[in-house]
């Protein structure tokens, strides 16, 4: 492949668009992601992107603005799984499968019961670059200055709450405000990202970055810095790859990533090795 | 920290706590003054955790009253097992969280910093401010908890077994450390399985099983009936050098004698 070939696809307004925002959108999931990781919301990330599903089909199919629908939707699901785990009436796992799949089938099934044939359900699915629009530039773009506002903000008291909730709640911190807090920024990512992820793609983007970001620091600063660098990389390299091997851009950007997981297991040895095993049994 | 008073601390009166499945606490009083120094002994299972959660405020009872007097701080130092200790943070990052930030940026001040520093070089691990918090011996890790929980200047310092999976020496050495803290003004209330190492040599005691079975120094509630109503099982209770020894005299057990000029001083 000449560089001639591979300049090429930045000659594209659709192209730029794309990459901007899956290289931003990487960064976000990235910085997210920490959280996410730490606190064993990976499951959580996964539920509330496929929830979200639903609010897109409902929204698309009645003409109303999707990021708004999904958007409305995501939040009503966010707070729903943030009251399901603080409460545990039951399993929470079990909780969030419940809400959250049914979401994602609903929405499924909308879309055919619907007639929804001109709604391009692939794209949410999968992430398509061809789908990615000025619009959602400023989105993505919008959402990473609010998630990077508030960890800034509130830097402190979130790493208490993630550390140990129990002791930052007796602390006087409002930790049921900073849980929902958290869930609105994880909802909002999902959302901005959707459209170049792909709603069943986008917890690899949230946990990846992070756990590979842990497997080279034990330095919590260090791994929110490194964690956004991997997901903007995961995000460049991935939607380039995309392009070239015209492969829909969720999938590439997720591959790139558990490459880089797998250079990470190899180059970091034993010790990258017993803080993935920590991470995995949180 | 808080001049002594009669007024209490904390008041806890007539609280029960249940959980859904039948009462963890019921009936239970008590009161900590700003000199107490409190030990909470008792079986596990018998809500020694859940009274000092109760005390911290993070458990509402299901009945009763829990009264505080106004502005009182209470630090936490919470069970060593159920910390992640693979969490990503430092020593002082560690420490740092229990102060409120005072400014928006996501870095310590310089003010910040020096009171990390004090605490951890009162506390004798000053050197180790930018370790990682598993790269350290169990009583270092006691101590950046009570570094993080004294950083926010409590009244009251509730301490949940905190002597628990650590060696003899690194136990007296928290036990003497807590004693200085109580001699300079800090209310000390801690939950232990020890009754040897640690409750017989605290100034009052309060024996728990679900409910208040025996309270008051060590002479009072190291005794074989309170002890027995508690643990549910056959207790000894010696006198070695002042002190009070409890020795678990299961009905199966077997008392196997010591060799010869080792005997006991009873």
């Amino acid at each position: 492949m000449t560089v001639d070939e591979l300049v090429r696809p930045f000659e594209f307004q659709f192209f730029q668009n794309g990459l901007v925002v899956a290289t931003v959108a990487g960064a976000l999931c990235g910085l997210i992601g920490v959280y996410v990781v730490l606190r064993s919301m990976s499951y959580i990330g996964h539920g509330l992107s496929h929830a979200i599903f639903g609010g897109f089909a409902v929204s698309a199919l009645a003409g109303v603005n999707v990021f708004l629908g999904a958007g409305v939707w995501g939040l009503a699901s966010a707070l729903a799984v943030s009251s399901v785990t603080r409460r545990r009436p039951i399993g929470s796992d079990a909780a969030i499968g419940v809400i959250t799949t049914a979401s994602f089938a609903f929405g499924l099934a909308a879309l055919q019961l619907g007639g929804g044939a001109d709604v391009d359900a692939d794209a949410a699915l999968f992430g398509n670059v061809l789908g990615v629009t000025r619009g959602d530039v400023w989105l993505v773009c919008g959402v990473t200055l609010f998630a990077v506002a508030v960890i800034v903000l509130r830097y402190r008291s979130l790493l208490f709450v993630t550390f140990d909730p129990e002791v930052a709640a007796a602390s006087g911190l409002p930790v049921a405000r900073l849980d929902a807090l958290l869930m609105l920024v994880l909802a909002a990512s999902i959302l901005a990202t959707m459209n170049v992820m792909g709603v069943t793609l986008i917890a690899a983007a949230l946990v990846v970055p992070a756990v590979v970001a842990r497997m080279v620091t034990s330095s919590f600063s260090t791994m929110l810095w490194l964690s956004t660098l991997i997901g903007a990389f995961c995000g460049f390299v991935g939607m380039n790859l995309s392009y070239h091997l015209d492969v829909a851009s969720g999938p590439t950007i997720v591959l790139v990533g558990a490459v880089l997981f797998l250079a990470a297991l190899a180059v970091s040895g034993r010790t990258g090795r017993v803080r993935l095993g920590r991470v995995a049994t949180h | 920290m808080r001049s002594v008073g009669r007024d209490p601390l904390l008041a806890l009166r007539d609280i029960r706590v249940d959980y859904g499945e039948g009462d963890v606490l019921a009936d239970v009083d008590l009161r900590v003054a700003a000199d107490d120094f409190v030990g909470v002994v008792g079986p596990s299972g018998s809500g020694k955790s859940t009274l000092l959660r109760v005390l911290l405020g993070s458990v509402t009872p299901s009945g009763g009253e829990v009264q505080r007097a106004p502005g009182v701080r209470v630090g936490y130092v919470p069970q060593v097992e159920t910390i992640d200790w693979d969490f990503p943070v430092s020593v002082s990052q560690c420490v740092l969280m229990a102060r409120p930030p005072a400014r928006v940026r996501p870095w310590p001040s310089r003010d910040e910093k020096a009171a990390v520093a004090r605490v951890l070089d009162r506390l004798g691990i000053g050197a180790l401010a930018h370790r990682h918090i598993r790269a350290l011996s169990g009583g270092q890790q006691q101590r950046v908890f009570l570094a993080r929980a004294l950083l926010a200047e409590p009244d009251l310092l509730l301490l949940d077994e905190p002597t628990s999976g650590v060696d003899v020496r690194t136990r007296h050495e928290i036990l003497h450390l807590l004693g200085e803290l109580h001699d300079d003004g800090l209310a000390i209330v801690l939950t232990t399985h020890d009754l040897n190492g640690i409750a017989a040599h605290l100034p009052r005691l309060v024996c728990l099983n679900g409910r208040v079975v025996g309270a008051g120094s060590p002479a009072e509630v190291l005794v074989p009936d309170v002890l027995e109503t508690a643990y549910g099982s056959p207790m000894e209770v010696l006198e070695h050098g002042g002190m009070r020894v409890v020795v678990d005299r299961a009905p199966d057990a077997r008392i196997i004698p010591l060799p010869r000029g080792e005997g006991r001083s009873a």
